[in-house]
C-alpha cells in the first residue's frame, strides 16, 4: 500500500472531506490577492541593506549596527536589517551605490558630514540631491581631546601652547582628509594663526583615539563616542566641545566629570563650532509611503530605553527632524560645507 | 595568581553545554566559511551577527569567536588541495602546501597546517591570558613610523624569495605596488588611477587579486597541463596525523619563532596576512632545508600557519583593550561588543570580568574542538582530490566566483578576478613569481600609509625612523634582511677569492680526469 493510501484509508469519511476543504480554502488564501478594503501600509519585503559608508569601528558603524541590534531585539520590523560596510573613497562607493539603486525601499544609508565633503574633495558625481532624505536621527559633537598627562587645563591653554611652538610642530589627528576632523582643524588654525598644526589622517576614529593615547599625535577633535573609554580609563582629557550649549548629560562618566563639564570651546576662548549630522537617507526615486515606513521605524528605534542609553554614552545632541524641514537642514549644511572647503582649498578642480 | 584564578572562572562560564553547542556549530560554521574563498571570516562574522542578539553576550561572542577560528583552520583546506587561498592568510601556504598535495601527501600537509595553527593559536591565547595589560601598553607605542617599520620588516623578510631573478622579483612586487595604489589615497583625499570609474574607487582588493591569480590562474594551467591534479593519487592513511605528528617535533624552532612573529604582527597590529609571509620567509631565510621551499617542505607549511593563527588570535587583544580591531573579522566583533553595550577598551577587563575570562576560556576550548573537528576530517579532504577534474574546476570556478562578488556585491570584481587569473597563468609561464606581487597589493596602501603619516608628523625628515629604540631596532633589523643576500654573496665570493688557485687547480684536475 502506498503511503496517501494507507492515509486515505486510515481517516473517516467525514474528515477527509473536511481535510480536503480545509486544504482548499488554505490554498485559495494565500493565492488570492489580498483584500484591498483592508489598507496595508508597505513594509519591506525582503532584508533591508543598511549601508555605512565608512569603515568599522568608527561613530556610524557604531550607531549603524546599534540601531540594527535595537530593532532586532525589539523586533521593530518583520524583515532582518544588514549592515555593510561600504567606506570606499571616503564613503563615495556607500553613496553611488544607493544613488544606483533607484527606486529600491530595500536600501538605507547613514550618513556622515562625507555626504557634503567627499563629493566636493574628489569630484565624484553625486550630492545629496541623490537620494532620498528620511530623518535626522541626532547631531554628533566634537571635542577637542589631549593626552591626560599634559599640562593644558583648558582650550585656551593648548590653543596658546601651538602659537608659541614652531609652526607645524603640533601634530593633529584626525580620521580621513579633507573631511570634517580636518574642517575643524583648518579653523582652529584661525585663531593659532600664523602658525600652523600638522594634520596626520588615519583611517578611522578609534585608531585616532588610540594615537593620541600613544603620544604619536598631540590632539585629536574625536566624536565622544570614538574617545569615552580612553577618558574613562583616565588616558585621555578633553578640552572643550565644539557646540554652542554645553552637553545636556549630567551623569557622571569618570570618578569626577560628567559631558556637561565639558566647557564650551566658545566659553574657553576658542569660538568655533561644528556638529555632524546623523541622518538617514534612501534611494532616489521611492514613494511617499516607503518614506513614511522608515520614518516611523526610526520614531519607535528612538524611542527605546537601549537607544536612549546610546545616546548618553556617546553625548549625542538629540534631535529629530523628517520631511521638508530636515531637506532644507540638509541644504544649508550643504552649503555651509562649501564654504567652509572652499575656503581651505580642500575643492577638487572644477567644483 | 589571579589569571589563573579569573581564567577558571572563565571556563566555568563558558563550559555551559549551551555554549559548548555553540562552540561545535561555530567552528563548523567557521570551517566552511573559511573553505570557501572570497566568503572570509570578517564577512560569515557579519551576516550571522544579528542571529546572536537573542543570545546572552557571552554565549554570542563565544560562537562569533569559534566562527573567526574555523575560518582560520578552514582557510588552509583549499590552499593545499588546490592552491586556492580560502583566505588572504592561507595564500603563504600555498607555497609548499600544494606541491606537497601534488606529490600525494596532502594528508601530511593538512595536518602540519592543522596542528600548527593549534599550536600557534594556543600560544597567543596563553600569551593574552597573562600579558594582556603588558600587551595592550606595548600596543600603544606603535605610531605611524613604527607600523611602517613593522611592513618594512615584512618586505625585507621576503625579498629573495622568488626563485630566479632577483629582478623578476622585483618587477613583480612593483608592479603590485602599482595596483595597490589606485583608489582613494587616504592622505591627500584625491582619488588616483580610477580614470574616472567609480567601479576602480575602492581599488583592487587584494582578495579578488589573490582569488584570481592563484585560483583561476591554477585551473587555467592545469587545463593547459591536461585536465588533471596532480595528486589525485594520493592515498588516504588514517594514521598519517600520527607519523606528522613526528615529523613535526623535528621543528620546534620554526614553531616558536612562528608563534613570535605572529603574536607580534597580530598585536601591533600588522595582521595575519602579513604574519604568514614574514614567517615564511624568515623560515626559508634560516632552514637548513631553505632551498627545497616552493618544492613541498612540511616546514613551509608549519611556519605560515603558526603565525598566521598566532596573530588572528593576539588581533583580540588590541580589539578588547584598546577598541582598535587587529583584523576585518575583529572589527566586526568590535561591532557587536557595542551592541551588547560593552565598550571595549582599558575598563572591558575591569567592569566585564566574566565576559572577558568568558571570551579567553572559550579560545582555549574553540581551539582544542577545532584541531579535533579538522583533524577527523583529514582523510575526508583529502579525498577531494580524487574527484575527477571535469567536475570540481566548475565547481571552484563558481565558488571563486560566488567568493568574488562577495567582496563588494559587486559583479566588476567577478570580471577582474578572470582578468586576475590570465594574469596568473601569464606570471606562471613567463617565470615571474607571485608572492611579491600579492604582498604588495596587501600590504603597499597600509605601508604607504604608514610612511606618510610618519612624514608628515616629522616634516619630511627620514630621521624619525630611527627616533626611538623600538621603530630602530625593527629598521635596522630590516635593513639587514634585506642586504642579507649581498652580505652573504660578498662573504661568499672573498672566500671563493682566497680558494680560488686551490679550486681552479682541483678543477682542472677533475676536468682532466673526466676527459
Amino acid at each position: 500500500m502506498t503511503y496517501s493510501s494507507r492515509l486515505r484509508n486510515s481517516l473517516p469519511r467525514g474528515a477527509r472531506y473536511g481535510l480536503g476543504a480545509a486544504a482548499l480554502a488554505a490554498a485559495a488564501a494565500i493565492l488570492s490577492p489580498s483584500s484591498p478594503a483592508v489598507a496595508q501600509a508597505w513594509e519591506p519585503t525582503k532584508p533591508v541593506q543598511f549601508i555605512i559608508p565608512a569603515g568599522t569601528g568608527g561613530g556610524a558603524d557604531q550607531m549603524a549596527r546599534f540601531i540594527q541590534g535595537v530593532v532586532a531585539k525589539n523586533s521593530l520590523m518583520k524583515q532582518p536589517i544588514i549592515t555593510v560596510n561600504k567606506g570606499g573613497g571616503a564613503g563615495a562607493e556607500g553613496f553611488l551605490e544607493v544613488k544606483k539603486s533607484s527606486g529600491d525601499p530595500h536600501n538605507i544609508i547613514i550618513t556622515l558630514s562625507n555626504l557634503f565633503t567627499t563629493p566636493y574633495a574628489t569630484g565624484v558625481p553625486f550630492s545629496w540631491k541623490d537620494l532620498t532624505p528620511v530623518a535626522m536621527l541626532a547631531l554628533d559633537q566634537f571635542v577637542l581631546w589631549v593626552p591626560a598627562d599634559t599640562p593644558y587645563k583648558a582650550a585656551k591653554d593648548y590653543i596658546d601652547a601651538v602659537k608659541a611652538a614652531d609652526d607645524k610642530s603640533f601634530k593633529m589627528g584626525g580620521t580621513g582628509s579633507k573631511q570634517e576632523d580636518q574642517i575643524i582643524t583648518v579653523a582652529l588654525e584661525k585663531l593659532t594663526a600664523p602658525k600652523k598644526f600638522t594634520y596626520v589622517p588615519y583611517g578611522g576614529g578609534g585608531t585616532v583615539a588610540t594615537q593620541l593615547v600613544g603620544k604619536h599625535v598631540n590632539s585629536s577633535v574625536n566624536n565622544p563616542i570614538e574617545a569615552v573609554s580612553q577618558w574613562k580609563a583616565g588616558a585621555l582629557k578633553p578640552l572643550c566641545i565644539f557646540d554652542a550649549k554645553r552637553s545636556v548629560y549630567t551623569n557622571k562618566v569618570t570618578a569626577t566629570m560628567a559631558w556637561s563639564d565639558i566647557p564650551t570651546c566658545k566659553e574657553s576662548g576658542v569660538d568655533t563650532q561644528y556638529q555632524m549630522l546623523r541622518g538617514i537617507f534612501m534611494s532616489p526615486d521611492v514613494k511617499p509611503e516607503h518614506v513614511a515606513f522608515y520614518v516611523d521605524l526610526f520614531k519607535k528605534t528612538m524611542a527605546t530605553d537601549d537607544w536612549k542609553q546610546f545616546m548618553e554614552q556617546g553625548a549625542f545632541n538629540q534631535t529629530f527632524m523628517t520631511g521638508p524641514d530636515f531637506a532644507k537642514w540638509v541644504a544649508d549644511a550643504d552649503k555651509l560645507h562649501y564654504d567652509l572647503m572652499k575656503a581651505a582649498g580642500f575643492l577638487a578642480a572644477g567644483k | 595568581m589571579e589569571e589563573i584564578n579569573s581564567l577558571i572562572g572563565g571556563f566555568k562560564v563558558a563550559l555551559s553545554w549551551y555554549n559548548v553547542a555553540l562552540m561545535m556549530v561555530g567552528i563548523l560554521l567557521g570551517v566552511i566559511i573559511g573553505v570557501l574563498p572570497g566568503l572570509g571570516g570578517a564577512n560569515g562574522v557579519a551576516i550571522l551577527l544579528p542571529l546572536t542578539f537573542t543570545m546572552p553576550p557571552t554565549s554570542a561572542i563565544i560562537m562569533l569567536s569559534c566562527i573567526y577560528w574555523g575560518a582560520l583552520f578552514g582557510g588552509a583546506i583549499t590552499s593545499i588541495l588546490f592552491n586556492i587561498p580560502g583566505e588572504p592568510w592561507s595564500v603563504a601556504t600555498t607555497f609548499d602546501g600544494h606541491p606537497m598535495a601534488q606529490r600525494g601527501k596532502a594528508d601530511e600537509a593538512l595536518t602540519a597546517a592543522f596542528t600548527s595553527s593549534f599550536v600557534g593559536a594556543l600560544f597567543a591565547v596563553i600569551l593574552i591570558t597573562f600579558l594582556a595589560p603588558l600587551i595592550a601598553k606595548f600596543a600603544l607605542q606603535f605610531g605611524p613610523a613604527e607600523f611602517f617599520s613593522v611592513f618594512f620588516l615584512t618586505f625585507a623578510s621576503f625579498v629573495g624569495m622568488g626563485r630566479g631573478s632577483p629582478f623578476k622579483v622585483l618587477a613583480s612586487m612593483c608592479l603590485g605596488f602599482a595596483l595597490a595604489s589606485v583608489g582613494l589615497d587616504k592622505m591627500t583625499g584625491t582619488l588616483r588611477m580610477t580614470f574616472g570609474y567609480d567601479q576602480l574607487l575602492v581599488g583592487f582588493d587584494f582578495l579578488i587579486a589573490v582569488i584570481g591569480l592563484f585560483g583561476i590562474g591554477e585551473i587555467l594551467s592545469s587545463m593547459e597541463s591536461g585536465l588533471k591534479f596532480s595528486g589525485s593519487t594520493a592515498k588516504i592513511r588514517l594514521n598519517a596525523v600520527l607519523q606528522t605528528w613526528k615529523q613535526l617535533l623535528k621543528y620546534w624552532v620554526t614553531s616558536i619563532r612562528s608563534c613570535v612573529v605572529g603574536c607580534w604582527m597580530g598585536i601591533t597590529p600588522g595582521g595575519a596576512t602579513p604574519a604568514s609571509f614574514m614567517s615564511y620567509g624568515l623560515a626559508k631565510r634560516f632552514s637548513k632545508r631553505g632551498d627545497n621551499f616552493g618544492k613541498g617542505e612540511i616546514e613551509g607549511v608549519v611556519a605560515p600557519e603558526t603565525a598566521a593563527h598566532a596573530a588572528g588570535t593576539s588581533a583580540l587583544l588590541p580589539m578588547l583593550t584598546l577598541g582598535i580591531p587587529g583584523s576585518p573579522t575583529a572589527a566586526v566583533l568590535l561591532g557587536g561588543l557595542m551592541i551588547w553595550g560593552l565598550q571595549p577598551g582599558p575598563m572591558l577587563f575591569i567592569e566585564q570580568k566574566d565576559f572577558v575570562w568568558g571570551l579567553i576560556a572559550s579560545m582555549y576550548l574553540g581551539n582544542i574542538a577545532g584541531l579535533l573537528v579538522v583533524l577527523t576530517c583529514v582523510p575526508l579532504f583529502a579525498a577531494i582530490l580524487r574527484v575527477p577534474f571535469s567536475i570540481i574546476a566548475p565547481i571552484i570556478l563558481v565558488i571563486c566566483a560566488v567568493g568574488a562578488y562577495t567582496v563588494h556585491n559587486s559583479m566588476f570584481d567577478v570580471w577582474m578576478m578572470l582578468v586576475f587569473g590570465v594574469v596568473g597563468y601569464t606570471f606562471q609561464k613567463l617565470g615571474y613569481p607571485l608572492p611579491p606581487l600579492v604582498l604588495a597589493i596587501v600590504l603597499g596602501d597600509k605601508a604607504e600609509e604608514g610612511f606618510r603619516q610618519a612624514m608628515l608628523g616629522s616634516q619630511g625628515s627620514l630621521t624619525i625612523f630611527w627616533s626611538n629604540w623600538l621603530v630602530g631596532s625593527i629598521m635596522t633589523l630590516g635593513m639587514i634582511l634585506l642586504f642579507w643576500p649581498a652580505i652573504t654573496w660578498l662573504l661568499d665570493w672573498r672566500r671563493t677569492a682566497r680558494s680560488r688557485p686551490i679550486a681552479a687547480a682541483a678543477g682542472a684536475d677533475v676536468a682532466d680526469r673526466k676527459r
